[in-house]
């Protein structure tokens, strides 16, 4: 229980994690509790109000009570997120392990294609990638997930070329383990700490991406409560409404660095050669 | 140290080459039939079969490669779907803006981080330290775009203090162009008040993109000051008698700076990225307006020019930042 212990000293992380607790919480509540007239539907004859006792972040242009879509949107936000990581993680993972425990052309291959997937910048890419598979919310999380993997397949790889070189390695190669039983019981373990930490930082980072894109409008779509799509609708409507604009920035803001926060800490946890308070 | 250059450029050719077969095979095989998107909704089967020849696409699958090296080598990048504009003229003329934008940015966090992350080495685990801690981290966690709109609205709707979008107000006429980056042109012809007016225009914007470059500049710039402080030179240094200021902000500085360079060849892509939505919020005319425009236009072509030239460009952004590594630190180039 040593590691919680110090986990619990660093406050930050601690911050981070308690973020994530509730945007959960939230994620899971309010879809219960709001009601459709609030979140899609709206009430015309309250459109644009300011915050006020009835309405906390106000209404949008439709009369839609902004609180109430803040809220349901965190759950749209940690479903993209979520499925694109994994989705990332199911592609990079078992490819990294494959091109750091083997040699060969096979991969040779999988190394180049990940460096040239790192050659561009993974906002630029996903345009390019969303732009062809087409408009709306699962061809933007496709095309995230697409251009997401490398950088799983990058850490996976260096961290399995270090575990290959080991002796409890060598010993089971000459015990005569397969290399299906190495690779899944041995070395998989060995590198799951910096996936996990790469995993959370990646939650944030692609709640901020899918932002943008349904921001630029090749993401979610009307009526959905989605962060990006929110700004981007109640943008034209400033600087009257702009209660419409501050609070969807503001959770994006407070999910992503409640990531951030938390993944930065368990970087610490994991791999002292990179800690950060000496 | 020519040996070094010549072998990072070598190390590039493979990832460019696999950028032109990424962008070929995005281009040529996923639009169902490209001959068809060309020629429009009403097309005849005999004027697709025309198209289908006049571009080529009868050929075999790597004739057809062979045929797009040697376009992209003379830098013809095709014709916008949509405006029928050569795409390599447009993005050429859009390159400055961009290049001006992102340099600014780019000088602005270093100027800032680098302080910054230097005060929370020698004062960690002070407050300081903790605010500035939770400052870098919620400067990677803010979305560009709503920051954006953000200063929009508080310095330019409420405040008027900044014009609210553009490269200059509307109706001026740009200056002579030298390097087409308004700021220089300007002074370098003589004209302040052209440069007090790209000047007011490009501060929200920079400082939007320069958010998160300035974050990471601080943070790595934390680590290395600290890495630096626990060496034997510093302690010599301190009994010898050198004041602390001089000892961190001269020798400890420099020697924890160069590895933080190599951060700014991976901050160019995160500066890119985010200059494509704070160009199209601001009206910046660059090229990541125009890749915003392409995709609400669906112009497939623009969006993968945009996608192999910010990747060339990426990739010379980061052989110069390795380069000015290996001369600042000579044991980089004996490592490859």
């Amino acid at each position: 229980m040593l590691i919680v212990k110090k986990f619990l000293r660093d406050v930050p992380a601690v911050l981070g994690f308690v973020i994530i607790v509730a945007v959960v919480l939230v994620a899971l509540i309010a879809p219960l509790l709001a009601s459709a007239e609030a979140v899609y539907d709206g009430n015309i004859m309250e459109r644009l109000k300011p915050p006020s006792v009835e309405h906390w972040f106000g209404t949008d242009n439709l009369g839609r009570d902004i609180f109430a879509r803040v809220m349901v949107g965190a759950q749209g936000a940690l479903i993209v997120a979520l499925s694109v990581v994994a989705l990332a993680i199911a592609i990079g993972v078992p490819a990294g392990l494959y091109a750091g425990y083997t040699t060969g052309w096979a991969s040779e291959l999988v190394m180049r294609v990940t460096d040239v997937f790192l050659s561009v910048p993974q906002l630029i890419l996903a345009l390019a990638v969303a732009q062809l598979i087409g408009k709306g919310l699962e061809s933007a999380m496709l095309a995230l997930a697409l251009t997401y993997w490398p950088f799983f397949c990058r850490t996976v790889f260096s961290e399995t070329r270090r575990v290959r070189n080991t002796l409890f390695v060598d010993a089971l190669q000459g015990i005569g383990a397969s290399q299906w039983r190495i690779l899944m019981v041995h070395v998989l373990p060995n590198v799951a700490s910096p996936v996990i930490v790469r995993a959370t930082i990646g939650m944030g980072f692609t709640i901020l991406t899918t932002a943008v894109l349904g921001f630029l409008g090749i993401g979610a779509t009307p009526p959905s409560p989605d962060w990006g799509l929110a700004i981007a609708e109640s943008r034209e409507y400033l600087p009257e409404s702009w209660w419409a604009v501050t609070f969807p920035g503001l959770a994006i803001l407070i999910t992503v660095l409640g990531f951030n926060l938390f993944g930065d800490g368990m970087r610490d946890l994991v791999d002292p050669r990179l800690r950060r308070s000496r | 140290m020519t040996r070094f250059i010549l072998r990072r450029l070598l190390l590039v050719l493979p990832s460019l080459f696999g950028l032109l077969v990424l962008t070929f095979v995005m281009l040529r095989i996923l639009p169902n039939d490209p001959s068809a998107a060309l020629a429009g909704e009403n097309a005849t089967p005999a004027q697709i079969a025309a198209i289908r020849k006049a571009y080529g696409f009868d050929e075999p699958i790597w004739k057809q490669f062979v045929i797009y090296l040697k376009q992209v080598a003379q830098a013809d990048l095709g014709n916008s779907t949509i405006s029928g504009r050569p795409v390599a003229t447009d993005i050429a003329l859009r390159l400055p803006a961009t290049i001006e934008l992102t340099l600014c940015a780019l000088v602005f966090a270093t100027l800032v981080g680098i302080p910054l992350g230097t005060l929370a080495a020698v004062w960690h685990n002070s407050p300081f330290d903790h605010v500035m801690r939770i400052v870098t981290v919620g400067g990677l966690a803010i979305a560009a775009f709503w920051f954006a709109i953000i200063l929009q609205l508080v310095f330019s709707m409420s405040l008027d203090w900044l014009p609210l979008r553009g490269r200059l107000a509307v109706g001026t006429p740009e200056p002579a162009r030298f390097t087409r980056l308004f700021l220089v042109d300007s002074l370098l012809t003589g004209r302040f008040d052209l440069f007090w007016n790209a000047l007011q225009h490009i501060i929200m914007p920079a400082f939007t993109l320069s958010l998160g470059g300035l974050a990471s500049i601080a943070r790595f710039t934390r680590a290395g000051v600290l890495d630096t402080l626990q060496k034997d030179f510093v302690g010599y240094a301190e009994a010898a008698g050198y004041r602390t200021r001089r000892i961190v902000w001269v020798y400890v500085l420099r020697n924890s700076v160069v590895a933080a360079t190599t951060q700014i060849g991976l901050l160019f892509g995160a500066l890119i990225s985010s200059a494509v939505a704070v160009e199209a919020i601001f009206d910046w005319p660059g090229i990541g307006s125009y890749a915003v425009n392409a995709i609400l236009t669906s112009d497939y072509k623009a969006i993968l020019a945009v996608t192999l030239v910010v990747g060339v460009i990426y990739a010379v952004v980061n052989i110069v930042v390795d380069i000015t590594h290996a001369l600042l630190d000579p044991r980089v180039a004996e490592s490859l």
